[in-house]
């Protein structure tokens, strides 16, 4: 059984530099409550991995303009003009990545995979400085895994082993983070009581997550 | 009827029955609005629905459906969620008939660059570099020119989405399919010359005999 934390007391846990994968998809499914309380902390000098950074004022936005991101790996900044700021002024590193590339690289870490090979990216500016392997006369990129130091996921409810179950189209990269982070942090709507899920709801089993943030109301 | 509202009714024309179709934000999304009635086909967000629906009224909104624009959208009867792993298998893995997408520039080749400016737009390739490298067909949507500047052009000037050959380019003036010998030019809009066409192309267009004009309502 897991205790639920104030989301304050999970920020504490999150050090200055850390790697940090963050669910959502401009902002639909990330943990905000956790990000308020990261902001307010002042965390610094992180590594975001995250599909976007939302929009001003959204979701890992808040973390955006708030100066805690030193680097950035994501698949499209396009609707935060604060990250593109901050991208051409050099003060935070981005790295671009196709999206379907990008959820697939966090799997092969989560998964204990050496990489993917895929062909999207070939013949374009994605393929620098990677290896190009021909399997059966095609060639594919391979693009490395990629792991964190935390996950910080947002999903519908959780029970008290961590059990999650995601709504909508709040999964997105949320289930596939679950395996990649070394610490995983869960900020449910709802916490029910062990065995009110499915097992047919639980998307991520509770043996992944670390600590449950407190419900919302 | 405006540019936009021409595109998106002849690109309709392409969607047969039951098939998996993903619109890209913007122009590409109209095209929804002109699928005959008695068409049924499942529209993918790959933010992480198929079944797709439009907008909800407002106040029934649910914060956690969206399409990959972050617009409130609905779910279908018979809809399915789905995380980003699963949306971009069926996006890489041939499942998906269908992407529709803007464009910057199309070539000869077909080869499509839709997805930055170097210096002036760098929003991130989010999904459209695995859309185009693995949906079964790529139709672009697109105004013949910008303010002028040729768009269709012999080589594209700016980055590559993917090095494959899209299938249809649709614009306010003609329908074009890229093919082994070179783009051929296969309607016009009612009362456009073939010759405004070609003065509107910066590639040079194969005229297979009379070319028909579009059908349109």
């Amino acid at each position: 059984m897991k205790t639920a934390l104030s989301a304050e007391a999970a920020a504490a846990l999150i050090p200055d530099g850390a790697v940090c994968l963050i669910g959502g998809f401009m902002g639909v499914g990330s943990p905000h409550r956790l990000i308020d309380a990261m902001v307010k902390r002042g965390v610094k000098n992180l590594t975001v991995v995250a599909n976007d950074t939302a929009m001003p004022g959204k979701g890992i936005g808040k973390l955006i303009t708030a100066g805690a991101v030193s680097k950035l790996i994501a698949s499209h900044i396009g609707l935060n003009p604060e990250t593109q700021k901050k991208m051409i002024s050099g003060e935070i590193q981005v790295e671009l990545a196709p999206q379907g590339t990008l959820i697939e690289r966090i799997r092969a870490g989560g998964a204990g995979l050496g990489g993917v090979l895929t062909a999207t990216g070939i013949g374009t500016v994605v393929e620098k400085g990677k290896q190009i392997v021909e399997v059966d006369g095609k060639p594919y990129l391979l693009e490395k895994p990629i792991k964190g130091d935390f996950a910080l996921l947002g999903c519908k409810q959780a029970d008290y082993y961590g059990n999650l179950e995601y709504s909508l189209t709040a999964h997105n990269f949320n289930p596939i983070m679950a395996l990649a982070g070394a610490i995983v942090i869960a900020e449910p709507h709802h916490i029910v009581p062990v065995g009110v899920i499915s097992p047919d709801d639980v998307k991520t089993p509770g043996v992944l997550v670390t600590h449950l943030l407190e419900r919302a109301i | 009827m405006e540019d936009k509202d021409i595109i998106a009714q002849r690109i309709a024309q392409e969607i047969k029955p039951d098939m998996l179709v993903n619109l890209g934000i913007g122009l590409p999304s109209l095209v929804a609005n002109y699928l005959p009635k008695d068409v049924h086909v499942f529209f993918q967000a790959e933010n992480g629905v198929v079944g797709l629906g439009p907008r909800p009224p407002e106040g029934m909104e649910d914060e956690d459906l969206t399409d990959a624009g972050g617009g409130f959208v609905t779910a279908m009867p018979g809809a399915a969620s789905i995380d980003s792993a699963m949306s971009f298998a069926l996006i890489r893995g041939g499942h998906l008939d269908m992407t529709v997408l803007g464009g910057l520039q199309v070539d000869e080749r077909g080869y499509l660059a839709n997805w930055m400016v170097p210096g002036k737009m760098v929003p991130g390739m989010g999904g459209a570099m695995d859309l185009v490298a693995g949906a079964k067909s790529v139709i672009v949507g697109m105004v013949h020119t910008a303010k002028g500047a040729h768009k269709i052009v012999p080589e594209c000037t700016l980055p590559l989405t993917a090095t494959r050959r899209v299938t249809l380019i649709v614009t306010e003036m003609a329908v074009i399919e890229p093919t082994e010998r070179g783009l051929v030019l296969k309607e016009r809009f009612p009362g456009v010359s073939v010759e405004d066409i070609m003065k509107a192309t910066g590639a040079s267009l194969i005229i297979d005999g009379d070319v028909p004009e579009m059908k349109l309502n």
